[in-house]
């Protein structure tokens, strides 16, 4: 089981945004995580990439508990996130080599990641100029010399233009060839067409499970679905 | 090997902090102005009377590093948050204690770059003969050194994520730091004015001591502070 | 963190009450005999009895730290949150022994020395102990998040608590450098009764402040747990 979530909720102060996700992926599945904004996404995947400890509930992922084998889990996450985490006045090579340092793969090849990405032309300048879409290049380039066996993208489709999205695409489908797995939160199913096995809702912190009412309205995309009456959980 | 991966982590992080910090040149530049504007008003403050500058050479100097170098502290954590770049360290694997001692060993390298320009500055404002035995009070200052930027390094990984970070870092250090203020004080004192060497070896002893037991309890407990 | 049981959460029981009630009598009986039976002192008269609120003040300060250097320590080991409320009710409780002894010291000093503060070993090192637990204080109530504000007072207090003896001694040193330190004559028994008896009775209500202190605060966190049952109540897994 590539993660294995029991439970788990988190609170900030008083306000409860997770209040328990149940959530089983296998290896080499892709699950794409739907909700409303605000409704804990980007929580979950911070507390599986050990950003952020759960109030209650376990997690393990490749049978490592996020809350007390941290590092074994860092090992095998790779988490994408809405912030670049890169360095404003380190040039795109440094970036990387720095990362690869870190991730400990001193030795991995940082051009052809860049390559890659199609970050060539701007190897040797400060990521402080870079447009946000080749910041998440960059950033991407940083996962490729990662090649994690869990995959964490939060809305990884976000500034990137119509070949961005075809190398992330072929990025995923690549770790999911070789039996990783990703969990990809969306706000847009389109892009994601083609690498997604199947897609969980989340809301109001709970893992929704559909009903005759959601399918009465319009929309893929689940901003567009209206909360149905009868399913007012515990707010 | 796991213990060379984490050495290989903490001298890029080393690289990494001193290459950012050379890069957006004015932060050095300010924090070490700052440190020199410190000097100046405590010689105002402490009059124009030559004799009396030079008794309070030793405080000025070391209360002087010790408000400028609290900015530097602050900033090292800065760069990370930026950008949201702490995220993406926290998330490689490892040992938490490469980072500490990465950010330890470039704020160290920081601080000792400010100290040598606020010191000569200092010499030069408040007439500070140089004594024979020089190279003691060098290592005095390298010893003094180390506690602060043990504690501010330790301190820093806190303040900064908090709210009032201004004030708490400062709040949280200065008083801990006591120790360190007077040992380096006091030896740098006895020094200059070439005083009873009995005493600035107790000093020695102390300041030492408190590197070593900080020091052992910064690493080990900054494992706690920095993964919440 | 693990949801206590609710009942270990109720109105406050009477053998609290009582335990107060009796401390407080216990108090108010030490001292009256303590300033009945010492004889006025030669050199400093009445001005003596402050020693029996003066030292067993200082001595409390001391040791509600050193609960929150060992509370600080089982919270790291452990995660046991009530850990976390102990060390905060005992900085708390310390914290303002710490301020009294420095006051006390100060009222002493007046007529003694003929100022209100001198830069004593005793009174300096107080006034740096006292600084470092209103900056782990201060840490509290700066950070929200329960688990974070746990964990780095428990990490700030562990650090403070270790620097207190190498305070002291840097400020001994320093005071010996400039000037020869007055030591204290050793008490006959007439005044060592009176201060013994005194050292139990600030030590009872110290442990009763505390333990008020710390009810309070899990008090708080139970309403807490109610509010993540609540929430936590209707998933099914």
């Amino acid at each position: 089981m590539a993660l294995d979530a029991r439970g788990v909720a988190r609170r900030f102060g008083a306000r409860w945004v997770l209040r328990g996700i149940n959530l089983q992926v296998r290896a080499g599945e892709m699950v794409g995580l739907l909700g409303h904004n605000g409704c804990g996404k980007s929580t979950f995947m911070r507390i599986v990439a050990t950003l952020l400890k759960a109030s209650a509930g376990d997690c393990f992922v490749y049978g490592s508990n996020v809350k007390t084998e941290g590092d074994d889990v860092r090992h095998h996450v790779g988490f994408f996130s809405h912030v670049p985490g890169l360095y404003d006045d380190l040039t795109a090579r440094e970036n990387l080599a720095f990362a690869a340092t870190m991730l400990g793969f001193p030795s991995a090849d940082i051009d052809a990641a860049l390559e890659r990405v199609g970050l060539t032309h701007v190897t040797h300048e400060r990521v402080r100029g870079f447009s946000a879409g080749m910041q998440r290049r960059l950033s991407l380039a940083r996962l490729i010399l990662q090649r994690p066996r869990l995959l964490l993208l939060d809305e990884p489709y976000n500034n990137l233009d119509v070949a961005g999205i075809a190398l992330m695409n072929g990025f995923i489908r690549e770790l999911n060839a070789a039996g990783g797995a990703a969990v990809v939160v969306l706000h847009d199913l389109v892009p994601a067409e083609g690498v997604i096995d199947r897609t969980v809702t989340i809301r109001e912190g709970r893992v929704h499970v559909p009903t005759v009412a959601d399918f009465t309205h319009d929309g893929a995309s689940p901003e567009a679905v209206t909360r149905p009456a009868g399913a007012a959980g515990v707010s | 090997m796991a213990f060379r991966d984490d050495i290989r982590r903490t001298r890029a992080i080393v690289w990494k902090d001193l290459t950012t910090e050379r890069r957006s040149k004015a932060g050095f530049s300010a924090v070490a102005a700052l440190g020199v504007t410190i000097l100046v008003l405590f010689g105002l403050a402490l009059g124009p009377d030559g004799k009396a500058l030079q008794n309070a050479a030793a405080g000025a100097l070391w209360l002087a590093i010790l408000f400028a170098s609290v900015l530097a502290f602050n900033r090292s954590y800065q760069v990370e948050l930026d950008g949201g770049a702490l995220e993406a360290l926290l998330l490689y694997p490892g040992s938490r204690w490469a980072i500490f001692a990465g950010k330890l060993i470039a704020n160290l390298i920081f601080v000792m770059a400010m100290l040598v320009i606020v010191v000569t500055v200092g010499i030069v404002l408040f007439d500070v003969r140089i004594p024979a035995q020089w190279p003691s009070i060098v290592g005095i200052m390298m010893l003094g050194v180390v506690g602060i930027v043990a504690l501010g390094t330790f301190y820093a990984a806190m303040s900064s994520r908090s709210r009032a970070r201004e004030v708490l870092l400062p709040l949280l250090l200065y008083p801990m730091l006591i120790p360190v203020l007077l040992a380096s004080m006091e030896a740098t004192k006895a020094f200059l004015f070439g005083d009873l060497l009995s005493a600035s070896g107790a000093w020695v002893q102390m300041l030492s001591l408190f590197d070593v037991i900080f020091l052992v309890a910064t690493f080990l407990a900054f494992e706690y502070v920095i993964e919440v | 963190m693990s949801p206590a049981p609710a009942n270990a959460f109720g109105p406050p029981k009477p053998l609290h009450a009582a335990f107060g009630w009796i401390t407080l009598l216990f108090f108010v009986f030490t001292q009256a005999y303590a300033v009945a039976t010492s004889p006025a002192d030669a050199l400093m008269g009445h001005l003596q009895k402050i020693m029996y609120v003066h030292v067993p003040s200082a001595w409390v300060e001391f040791a509600a730290f050193g609960v929150v250097l060992l509370s600080s320590l089982y919270f790291l080991w452990k995660e046991d949150e009530r850990a976390d409320l102990l060390a905060a009710a005992s900085a708390e409780v310390g914290s303002v022994f710490c301020g009294l002894t420095l006051v006390q010291g100060m009222i002493w000093g007046r007529p003694t020395w003929g100022v209100w503060w001198t830069w004593d070993a005793r009174l300096t090192s107080t006034l740096v102990l006292f600084l470092i637990f209103v900056g782990y204080l201060a840490l509290r109530s700066f950070v929200e998040d329960p688990h974070r504000r746990g964990q780095w007072s428990a990490a700030v207090g562990i650090i403070g608590a270790i620097n207190v003896p190498i305070v002291w001694m840097s400020v001994k040193w320093w005071r010996t450098m400039h000037q020869i330190q007055s030591n204290p004559r050793s008490l006959s028994p007439e005044y060592l009764r009176g201060l013994l008896l005194n050292l139990a009775a600030f030590t009872l209500i110290t442990a009763w402040f505390i333990w008020r202190r710390y009810e309070a605060a899990r008090y708080e966190r139970a309403a807490e747990h109610v509010s993540q049952a609540a929430a936590l109540g209707g998933y099914d897994g």
